[in-house]
């Protein structure tokens, strides 16, 4: 099943993946099904509304789904840690959508998106379900997350381009 | 007697009319849009998600639309819109480290793994005005491209470089200890002593000017914290929370964060051998001023936990804490402009009679006055 795919094949969120700060290991392990849902969540919820309705109409208009929970807008509380990896504390709210769906053969598929747009989330559940009954849309994932990679990579080479290079001048008494 | 007093209605309806004229301001030039105020005034937009303590970008502009620029209006306006919201979740603590950098300094080390990134920042700006930006139509030159984007890994200065020595202070809490409950300063009462979980919440959403003046106050010698900036990074970090319905954590999107780490002398005492504290700061959006001078603050509130005398107020955290929410603040002070004339009527009556009474004694015992 394509939906299995590793995500470390992709590369937009293959840094969160390389990263690892070793101090916070603590999580359990995950089985390769629900990385592979975590990680094209990550992708949809970074997705805008157009682009996910644009693909959903051109190839999946004729899905029967209904809607489990209607787009609700709700807010995360974001913690912290002190000092990044201290006690933790509460350092402000976000906003976010929720929505979940189901199609016809019984499948849920959830989304917990940042921001208000209630079209989205839905879009983004939609997906989510397609994705968990067969994986029809992996290809369309792949192609986002290429996107995505390629934005953050454009944009980490401005960022690079204002590193500091130093250089020190050799000065007369060290001979 | 209580004189309730009506009439005031037209007024204020009339009031909020022109209010809204003034706000839109002479029609011949463009209406702003919000999505100008979260592209073009971002960092104002970061200072009222940071203290209105509420990340979203379209809301914050709207706010300040709505508030005419005032940003503590904004802020207001923007903490009352919160609390119509229900919350679906805590998210799992951010993991800074895993940052994509936008900006990353260090004042403490020059040659860091990772490098000194300035990314979009003032500094070294000459802060001339720019009048071509008056001018209004040269659109900048796009920013250059490195041939390699940033490293994907920044190591920590405190925590990977200064830390293997032992020669800065363990955070006093790990990840160790995740079951300990996070005090939560918008659904229970403060209570003091506060934790340092409790206080640092206060300071994020706290007020930019105010505690950047405390900040200042425990470099002016009203605090014993001489501080460095061991790092400073901004840039995105994903969110993670973890859905009943699913039992596995989700990255719902990415939020903008500045992060700033202080280091900090310690002389040592009987039982710890000198070394380095730390202070910590933590804000939304790009905000550097703030993250500062919250790690400033953050550390002299440590006062107490180090066994440092309290010797100002920066270190005073009921004091602190009591004093930085601009909405509070704003809301005491200005309360005192809307009608007491009740209240007023009864300070008015006292002052006459006791002034009454005074002249009466005044005139009752003339000799008496005399003979002094």
């Amino acid at each position: 099943m394509t939906a299995q795919t590793a995500p470390q094949s992709a590369t937009g969120q293959s840094q969160h993946g390389q990263n690892q700060n070793a101090k916070n290991q603590t999580e359990p392990e995950i089985d390769a099904a629900t990385a592979a849902r975590k990680y094209w969540m990550s992708i949809l919820a970074r997705t805008d509304c157009n682009t996910l309705a644009t693909h959903w109409q051109g190839n999946y208009a004729d899905v029967a789904w209904q809607t489990l929970r209607a787009p609700q807008i709700g807010m995360v509380m974001v913690r912290g840690r002190a000092g990044g990896a201290g006690q933790r504390f509460n350092l402000g709210e976000m906003t976010v959508t929720r929505c979940s769906v189901t199609l016809a053969d019984g499948t849920i598929g959830h989304a917990y998106v940042k921001g208000r747009d209630r079209t989205q989330a839905e879009y983004a559940a939609l997906f989510d379900a397609v994705m968990l009954r067969d994986g029809a849309a992996q290809s369309f994932i792949d192609d986002l997350a290429q996107k995505q990679a390629v934005v953050k990579r454009d944009h980490a080479r401005k960022i690079a381009a204002t590193k500091v290079d130093f250089f020190t001048l050799v000065r007369g008494e060290d001979e | 007697m209580y004189v309730a007093v009506k009439g005031g209605e037209r007024a204020i309806n009339n009031a909020h009319r022109l209010l809204a004229e003034k706000r839109r301001g002479n029609t011949e030039t463009p209406e702003i849009e919000t999505d100008q105020i979260e592209q073009q005034l971002s960092l104002s937009v970061a200072r009222v998600m940071s203290e209105g303590s509420l990340f979203d970008r379209d809301l914050a502009a709207l706010a300040i639309k709505q508030a005419r620029g005032d940003l503590i209006e904004a802020i207001f306006l923007i903490r009352a819109y919160r609390t119509t919201l229900p919350r679906f979740a805590f998210s799992k603590p951010i993991e800074t480290g895993k940052m994509d950098i936008e900006r990353r300094i260090s004042a403490t080390f020059k040659d860091l793994p990772g490098g000194q990134i300035l990314g979009p920042t003032f500094d070294y700006t000459h802060r001339l005005l720019d009048f071509t930006l008056m001018a209004n139509g040269q659109t900048p030159p796009e920013a250059a491209q490195g041939d390699q984007p940033v490293d994907d890994t920044m190591p920590r200065v405190l925590d990977d470089l200064l830390n293997y020595e032992g020669l800065i202070q363990d955070e006093p809490a790990s990840a160790d200890n995740d079951d300990a409950p996070v005090a939560d300063l918008t659904r229970e009462p403060v209570s003091f002593p506060a934790g340092r979980d409790l206080r640092l919440q206060n300071l994020a959403r706290g007020d930019e000017g105010f505690i950047l003046s405390m900040g200042y106050s425990t470099q002016r010698g009203y605090a014993n914290s001489h501080a460095f900036v061991g790092e400073i990074r901004y840039g995105k970090v994903a969110v993670e929370i973890e859905p009943e319905e699913l039992g596995f954590a989700i990255d719902i999107g990415d939020i903008d964060i500045t992060e700033c780490e202080t280091v900090n002398k310690f002389k040592g005492s009987k039982i710890k051998p000198p070394q380095f504290t730390r202070g910590y700061g933590l804000v939304f959006g790009q905000s550097e001023r703030k993250a500062i001078s919250m790690a400033l603050v953050d550390r002299a509130m440590r006062a107490r936990e180090m066994g440092e005398q309290i010797m100002g107020p920066a270190q005073d955290e009921e004091f602190i804490m009591e004093h930085s929410d601009n909405v509070q603040a704003t809301g005491f002070v200005e309360h005192i402009k809307l009608p007491h004339y009740v209240d007023f009527q009864g300070e008015l009556e006292l002052v006459r009679r006791m002034r009454k009474e005074i002249e009466a004694r005044a005139q009752s015992t003339p000799e008496t006055k005399a003979a002094e």
